[in-house]
């Protein structure tokens, strides 16, 4: 039976609270901008089995943690030419909650559309005199599941209109672009097909709140632009490169659709 | 050439007026058995990944549910439909997501493959003409 898929199409119903305390909500209504595509946004962690979504109820079962306790060591060790580490200028990791939520967002000193690893290499480069980590590094998903972890149970809250509007449309157009030789949209399997399987694969939203995710079959963190490049390769199409304004964009758009879910990152995936 | 000579390539395929094509791509018969392969298969059709039939259950396994069950799916449809649909089933299904398995040309950022390396047009068709005739032999035995 478990073969045919067709009757575990649906997601669970289940309600997540990490760690006993941070209650997440896991289905929100659609936000209006969705234009009725959605009736409810729902968490990527309710298509994922029993083990798997418990792993992520508890920090000692979640294996991210020990990539998050790596970038607090990082976020308090001097580096670069200045001498400094983040610590020397922000205090704790926490005072950096509530960011999470709301990136990607533009930058006003140049007013690109900056997303949460733009910022860490701004301070990296401009203030620490230090090098710019690689977008995909293990140092950067480090640091960014470090400045999610902080952001937990906090709604998702991004900007899409005044500045962010270009952004916010382009992302959209990239969202319902059919690519690739098999003419597939990120739209096609996560708006028309959620709940559905795709050979063994249950297709959520691709909802963004998780992420960076820790995925058992990577066994390490995976960043966002990492998976939408796998997605996009699945449709035997050339992806953006990781790091690009139109994955930034991607970024931007994808994250508006899940408006109102909890940050849950770095949250377990299979 | 010899074997080569009959066989219809993807830009010269006559669709009717409902997206059918009604001569073989090669000009013969296909092969059920080993269209029932090209079905399964993840390097070749992989129509499982979004179609299930009942007869494979036992052993293919994971069939998706993106598309309806094939079961009885040559009562629906005649042999010519079916090409068609195999074919380029946008013809007969406005804006489907079903890929177009016989078409070599009209894509946005075409990939190598799951290469992530950028192809030129055009590209080798998903499947073969013969792939094509052996699953709509294979298609054309799903009765019910
Ligand atoms: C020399 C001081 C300094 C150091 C060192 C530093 N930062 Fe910053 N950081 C700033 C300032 C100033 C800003 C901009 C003002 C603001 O938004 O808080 C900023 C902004 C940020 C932001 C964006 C915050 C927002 O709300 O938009 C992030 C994320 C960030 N820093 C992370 C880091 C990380 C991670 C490190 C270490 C790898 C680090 N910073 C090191 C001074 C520093
Ligand atoms: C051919 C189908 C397909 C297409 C097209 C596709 N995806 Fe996915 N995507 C998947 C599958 C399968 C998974 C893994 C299961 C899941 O979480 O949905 C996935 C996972 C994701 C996830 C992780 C969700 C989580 O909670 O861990 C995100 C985010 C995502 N996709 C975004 C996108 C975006 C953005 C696009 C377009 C650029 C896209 N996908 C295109 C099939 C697809
Ligand atoms: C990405 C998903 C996907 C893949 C892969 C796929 N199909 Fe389909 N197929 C569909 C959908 C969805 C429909 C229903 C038509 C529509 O879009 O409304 C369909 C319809 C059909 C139909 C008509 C069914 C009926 O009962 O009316 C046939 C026959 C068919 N597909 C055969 C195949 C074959 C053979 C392959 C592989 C070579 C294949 N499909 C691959 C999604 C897919």
């Amino acid at each position: 039976a478990l073969a045919a898929g067709a009757s575990q199409a649906d997601p669970v119903e289940d309600t997540l609270v990490v760690n006993g305390e941070i209650e997440m909500t896991t289905v929100a209504p659609a936000p209006e901008h969705l234009g009725g595509a959605l009736d409810v946004v729902r968490s990527g962690w309710l298509y994922r089995g029993d083990e798997t979504r418990d792993m992520q109820r508890d920090d000692f079962e979640n294996p991210a943690m020990l990539y998050v306790e790596a970038a607090a060591t990082a976020w308090s060790t001097p580096e670069g030419t200045a001498g400094k580490s983040c610590a020397d200028c922000h205090g704790d990791p926490e005072s950096m909650r509530g960011l999470r939520a709301s990136v990607p967002k533009v930058n006003p000193n140049n007013g690109e559309l900056w997303a949460m690893e733009q910022f860490v290499n701004g301070c990296r480069t401009e203030r620490m005199g230090a090098e710019a980590w690689k977008w995909d590094s293990q140092d950067m998903r480090n640091m960014t599941a470090l400045l999610s972890s902080v952001s937990r149970g906090l709604p998702v809250n991004v900007a899409i209109d005044g500045p962010a509007a270009p952004f916010w449309e382009q992302g959209k157009e990239i969202y319902y672009t059919r690519y690739g030789q098999l003419e597939l949209a990120c739209a096609n399997c996560h708006e028309d097909n959620n709940g559905r399987y795709i050979r063994a694969d249950h297709l959520s939203q691709g909802q963004t709140n998780g992420f960076p995710v820790y995925r058992l079959k990577q066994t390490n963190l995976v960043s966002l632009h990492n998976r939408f490049r796998g997605c996009i390769r699945d449709t035997r199409a050339e992806p953006f490169e990781i790091g690009s304004p139109e994955f930034v964009a991607l970024e931007l758009y994808v994250a508006s659709r899940g408006q109102g879910l909890s940050i849950e990152g770095p949250s377990v995936r299979q | 050439a010899g074997a080569a000579v009959a066989e219809t390539a993807p830009a010269d395929v006559k669709f009717g007026e409902y997206g059918e094509v009604a001569a073989s791509l090669t000009g013969s018969a296909g092969d059920p058995a080993s269209g029932r392969k090209v079905f399964s298969e993840r390097s070749a059709g992989n129509c499982v990944a979004c179609h299930t039939v009942s007869e494979m259950v036992e052993d293919v396994q994971f069939h998706g549910d993106v598309g309806p069950s094939l079961d009885g799916v040559a009562d629906r449809w005649n042999e010519a439909e079916l090409r068609g649909i195999v074919s380029n089933a946008k013809n007969v299904f406005d804006g489907t997501v079903m890929p177009a398995f016989y078409k070599t040309t009209g894509y946005i950022r075409p990939g190598d493959a799951f290469t992530t390396k950028p192809a030129t047009e055009p590209l080798p068709p998903l499947l073969t003409a013969q792939q094509i005739e052996d699953l709509v032999a294979y298609l054309m035995t799903l009765k019910e």
